[in-house]
């Protein structure tokens, strides 16, 4: 294998691990702190536990988290050091900002996980809000450098020396508000969908205990909400998009032709050699309207960027089309959720309800993934938007292709060892209820 | 000026990292050959605070990315075998230390647990030892002109690097060791560390000596540069003519007298490294160096830097004084 496609494979797996347990690290310490909250309000035992429960996954989750974090730090010199020499300087504030909220992300965790019995409960509580808080102002800081990958700001690039840097103003930079928005409600509703799916999944079981049934409203809630707010974040990030990568959003859409009121495509197959797309369903104008909020608009295909400059069709045009069609889903599942419970039904116990939710476990994570790789293959060739290609910023050291199968090695277990330790834990919770 | 501060703060965060991260990675050392006697205190006396203890690597790491470019690529570059090995390491032992601390269940899996997070406690050690022995030992070249070995291998695998590694696996065991004396309940483990860390002494002298005698053979920069500063001569003597006095507090039983002069000793061995390096980041095999003014970046990013860490400093100190109070303030002082 090629080093660079080694590099960006081993860049990409590294990146796709870490973020699951990063958002998680965002979400669940509010689903864990709500728990808390009802427990100190109703003195009803279940929601003590439950907060217990998921401060144990909390604490998992972030452990790991952390630790694939560390090996990140270190991973975009091993593998793109030319970047990194000259970003680091641009771009590093948001990281240093990163550090101190993480650091605080960790002391507040020891403090909740093992201050149950030495603070009040109200400071005990408080300390598991600000696990929560510090966990997403990391995940923002950490975005808004990608942020800037994607929309250069704060220097300028004068005969490849990169002068008049401005930290303040690469971070920031144009993109990292629509960016940070849409991942922060993105990490709520796939963490809200899976643990919600979890739950439903040990009711259908058999385990029928308060314990999941309250589990999955507080999930729900949470992953249901944010679902409702990803169009709306999403459209804006577009918009965005529009406006600065426009050969990202070609791709997105699978747009090969320049055209006024430019039809939005469903599905389809996108065909580099005839630069068509086979077997989609065309929503006229829709493309021109959700990009620049006019239908007659102009919307620029992939024929107006150069050749060596277009972004992968193929595989952002899917990824874009598996985030929006599971959004969609996500959606309906959560309108769904709120319908029943304004008309009381007893949709806890309703065995197909139970089945949607738990076939819909990865489904946000999925929609995540995806949406990462839309913007990051679709930056493609570049890895500085217009300044520094992915492929001159490669180290020169050869072999990736054995630091790639460590990695993969490495994840692989550990994916497995942390599935089989989260089995463990609900097995060990069902003994406790005796179920 | 922004230049020496955020160096002074990076070598602050090293500091604490050797002592903190040190007694943790230590800790996995000390069970490695005393075994599960110790397993329970390590796990009571570690768990609050392991994550936090980790956090100034991270630290360090930005600082060097951010403020100082030219290093961290040349870090990462000549040096991206042991970097990914130490990695890889603390991968393991983060989350075999977390598995072992929370599984709902304790059977054999713990075994398993238990080995992986010794294993790779002194590899990680060792691994972080090998990387930092390059900064100063004169075989990074200057040019990227060398074969695969001379670029990518010999500029940590040698005798030096290794005598580096070997040393702060011992420095590591015997932070850990100092710190655990106040920690064990029982008169036989007390004993059994103490017993320990007579051992990790004669170790670290030995491993101490070897780096000096293969600096020597092998004709690299660091005996060049130890002996041409005296602070850094006197940091050490005065480090190793305490030890005896260690020995007594350990006979003693006086706890904090023992943290407190054992975590000064760290001190002046950290600052006695800082001197002979400042103001280099890097010393190359032809005696040339990078200084920290040449691989610095912009005033511009200095100067954010400085500020952003200035507020880190404010919010994460109060907050880790509050943690440790929280969880060490009913330590046995006896």
């Amino acid at each position: 294998m090629e080093d660079l496609m080694a590099a960006r494979l081993q860049m990409a797996i590294s990146l796709g691990w870490h973020i699951i347990f990063a958002c998680i690290g965002m979400a669940m310490p509010f689903f864990m702190a709500f728990a808390e909250w009802k427990w100190m309000k109703t003195k009803d035992q279940v929601y003590l536990d439950l907060a217990k429960s998921w401060s144990k996954g909390v604490a998992i989750f972030f452990a790991v988290g952390a630790v694939s974090g560390t090996l990140l730090s270190f991973e975009l010199g091993l593998l793109w050091p030319t970047f990194m020499e000259h970003a680091g300087p641009i771009f590093g504030m948001p990281f240093s900002m990163e550090g101190t909220a993480f650091f605080v992300e960790a002391i507040a965790l020891g403090v909740f996980l093992y201050g149950w019995d030495k603070i009040s409960p109200l400071a005990h509580w408080i300390s598991g809000l600000i696990v929560g808080i510090s966990g997403v102002m990391s995940g923002i800081f950490v975005v808004a450098a990608n942020a800037w990958m994607n929309s250069p700001a704060g220097f300028d690039f004068v005969d490849g020396e990169y002068i008049n840097i401005d930290p303040i103003a690469a971070m920031f930079n144009d993109a990292w508000f629509t960016q940070a928005t849409h991942m922060t409600f993105a990490a709520f509703a796939s963490t809200g969908f899976a643990v919600a799916g979890v739950h439903a999944f040990m009711l259908l079981r058999g385990k029928k205990i308060r314990f999941h049934k309250e589990a999955l409203k507080i999930a729900l809630i949470f992953g249901s909400i944010a679902a409702f707010a990803m169009p709306i974040t999403g459209d804006l990030a577009a918009k965005d998009v529009a406006k600065r990568q426009p050969a990202k959003l070609a791709a997105m859409e699978a747009h090969y032709h320049t055209s006024k009121n430019a039809p939005l495509i469903i599905g389809g197959i996108p065909n580099d050699e005839t630069q068509e797309v086979d077997y989609a369903i065309e929503i006229p104008g829709g493309l021109s309207f959700l990009a620049h909020g006019d239908f007659d608009a102009e919307v620029i295909g992939l024929d107006q960027i150069p050749e060596d400059e277009r972004p992968p069709t193929i595989v952002v045009h899917f990824a874009f089309q598996i985030m929006v069609g599971l959004g969609a889903l996500m959606m309906l599942i959560g309108f769904i959720y709120f319908f029943m419970r304004w008309r009381k039904w007893d949709y806890i116990n309703n065995k197909w309800w139970l089945r949607l939710l738990a076939l819909a476990t990865p489904i946000g994570f999925i929609a995540l993934e995806a949406g990462w790789t839309v913007t990051e293959v679709g930056r493609q060739p570049w890895i500085i938007y217009k300044v520094m290609r992915t492929k001159d910023a490669l180290t020169a050291m050869p072999g990736i292709q054995y630091s790639l199968l460590t990695i993969v090695l490495v994840y692989s277990i550990l994916t497995l060892a942390v599935i089989w330790l989260m089995h463990r834990q609900i097995k060990s919770i069902h003994e406790k209820y005796n179920t | 000026m922004y230049t020496e501060l955020i160096m002074i703060i990076m070598g602050i965060s090293l500091i604490l990292y050797m002592i903190l991260g040190g007694a943790d990675f230590g800790a996995g050392i000390i069970e490695l050959f005393i075994g599960d006697k110790s397993n329970s205190t390590v796990s009571r006396a570690m768990a609050p605070v392991w994550e936090a203890n980790h956090m100034w690597l991270i630290i360090a790491v930005v600082i060097l990315f951010n403020g100082f470019p030219k290093a961290y690529v040349i870090l990462s570059t000549n040096l991206h075998i042991p970097v990914l090995l130490f990695l890889i390491a603390i991968i393991m032992r983060g989350t075999a230390f977390t598995f072992r601390h929370y599984d709902a269940y304790h059977d054999k899996s713990e075994k398993v647990y238990s080995t992986i997070f010794r294993y790779s406690s002194l590899l990680a050690v060792f691994f972080m030892g090998i990387t930092i022995s390059a900064f100063f030992s004169g075989t990074i070249p200057s040019d990227t002109s060398g074969t695969f070995t001379e670029q990518y291998i010999y500029t940590w695998f040698n005798w030096f690097a290794v005598s580096v590694g070997v040393f702060l696996v011992t420095i590591s065991a015997y932070i850990a060791g100092i710190f655990l004396l106040g920690e064990v309940e029982t008169e036989e483990g007390y004993n059994s560390i103490r017993k320990f860390i007579m051992w990790i002494f004669g170790l670290s002298i030995i491993s101490g000596a070897s780096i000096f005698i293969s600096s020597f053979v092998s004709d690299l920069q660091f005996h060049k540069l130890f002996l041409s500063h005296p602070i850094s001569i006197a940091a050490g003597v005065i480090a190793s003519l305490i030890v005896p006095y260690i020995h007594k507090l350990i006979q003693a039983k006086k706890i904090w007298t023992m943290r407190i002069v054992v975590g000064a000793q760290m001190v002046l061995i950290m600052i006695g490294w800082f001197i002979i390096q400042w103001p280099n980041l890097v010393v190359f095999s032809d005696g040339s160096m990078l200084s920290m003014y040449d691989a610095s970046g912009p005033v511009a990013t200095m100067k954010v830097l400085f500020f952003s860490l200035a507020i880190g400093v404010v919010v994460i100190f109060p907050s880790l004084y509050y943690l440790f109070r929280l969880f060490k303030s009913e330590d046995n002082l006896s």
